[in-house]
């Protein structure tokens, strides 16, 4: 890949890390205070059924691990498979794709 | 002292006489003088000014001639191996230059912008860039770094600490002129971004460079071009 995808690959995974502190944060805090007192899919629902708060929070957690995950793997893939080319990088949009499907399904499921 | 040398895939041990102050360039020399004189090493200086003696020491990449025996021996034994991440030709002496190319594939060449008619370009040695050349300046070219750097073992096309660090003081150099040019160098396939930052090069460096901190100057400074447009 050029420098310039390079470069924006690895902004691209620096911004998404910044994000994932964030909502990695958030979300932990949310379950230690959720759990108080037992944890059922009721309580769950509750909070998120129709709070469209909750619905944006999650979907850009998804979508910034969507970005991270995919780019860290690409490193991985890299230096102990030796796999590169445009074969790695279409695998890795497959898999980044599919992290965004799931997630958002997860996300829309816990909303509607 | 039992000292194991690697000699092609396999150790060979030898007895080696301990003497106060020896370094571990001591012990290779003592060998191939007295006790095997097919050996094959490399050195030059003796003084660490050179930066051909290193070879791996107990494990890790070290100059044998500033090395000493009682800082590194493990039970009283030592093990002695080429350097890593370089084709070995012989012994304990490696090929060095896909090393030394990739300090040319990172630019590591100086670009003037004046010719020798004009007069010296002047810079202020408590200019804040000059600060970062001078940290970063002093590197010997001894691979030590590069043979410590766990992601020149896993991508032997990674551009590796020395090359990265002798870039970096280039791109901080107002003198120079390839700025950009060399930013594409360095930021490519297996370039400044690969750096995991480890550290290792900065824990092994002989000079106590960091190379790490060079690198990340380079990956901020890519970043910043690519932001600006100039990529």
């Amino acid at each position: 890949m050029s420098s310039r995808g390079e470069t924006q690959l690895w902004l691209a995974q620096r911004v998404s890390a910044a994000v994932l502190a964030l909502c990695v944060s958030v979300h932990l805090a949310t379950v230690i205070y959720a759990v108080r007192g037992g944890l059922s899919a009721a309580e769950i629902l509750g909070r998120t059924r129709g709070n469209g708060a909750w619905l944006a929070f999650y979907a850009l957690f998804v979508l910034a691990a969507s970005v991270h995950a995919p780019i860290g793997l690409r490193a991985v893939l890299t230096e102990w498979l030796r796999w590169r080319g445009a074969s790695r990088d279409l695998f890795l949009l497959a898999f980044a794709v599919l992290l965004l499907f799931i997630g958002l399904r997860a996300v829309f499921a816990v909303f509607a | 002292m039992k000292v194991f040398v690697k000699r092609d895939s396999s150790f060979r041990e030898f007895e080696v006489p301990r003497y106060p102050s020896q370094t571990v360039l001591d012990v290779v020399t003592y060998i191939q003088r007295e006790l095997d004189p097919t050996l094959a090493y490399r050195f030059a200086c003796r003084v660490g000014m050179c930066g051909s003696c290193a070879m791996t020491v107990n494990g890790a990449p070290r100059w044998t001639c500033r090395t000493h025996v009682d800082k590194v021996a493990l039970d009283g034994r030592l093990r002695i191996e080429p350097l890593r991440n370089l084709p070995v030709i012989r012994d304990l002496v490696t090929d060095m230059s896909a090393f030394f190319d990739k300090w040319a594939h990172a630019m590591g060449k100086f670009e003037g912008q004046r010719t020798r008619r004009d007069d010296f370009q002047r810079v202020r040695p408590d200019d804040e860039k000059r600060k970062q050349v001078d940290a970063a300046i002093e590197c010997i070219g001894c691979a030590v770094c590069y043979s410590a750097c766990d992601v020149a073992r896993w991508n032997p096309d990674y551009l590796g600490p020395a090359a990265l660090n002798r870039a970096w003081t280039l791109v901080m150099d107002e003198r120079d002129k390839a700025h950009t040019e060399r930013l594409r160098a360095v930021a490519g396939d297996a370039g400044c971004h690969s750096c995991h930052t480890h550290m290792s090069c900065t824990e092994r460096c002989p000079k106590a460079l960091s190379p790490t901190a060079s690198i990340a100057g380079l990956k901020r400074e890519v970043a910043k071009a690519l932001l600006k447009g100039e990529f």
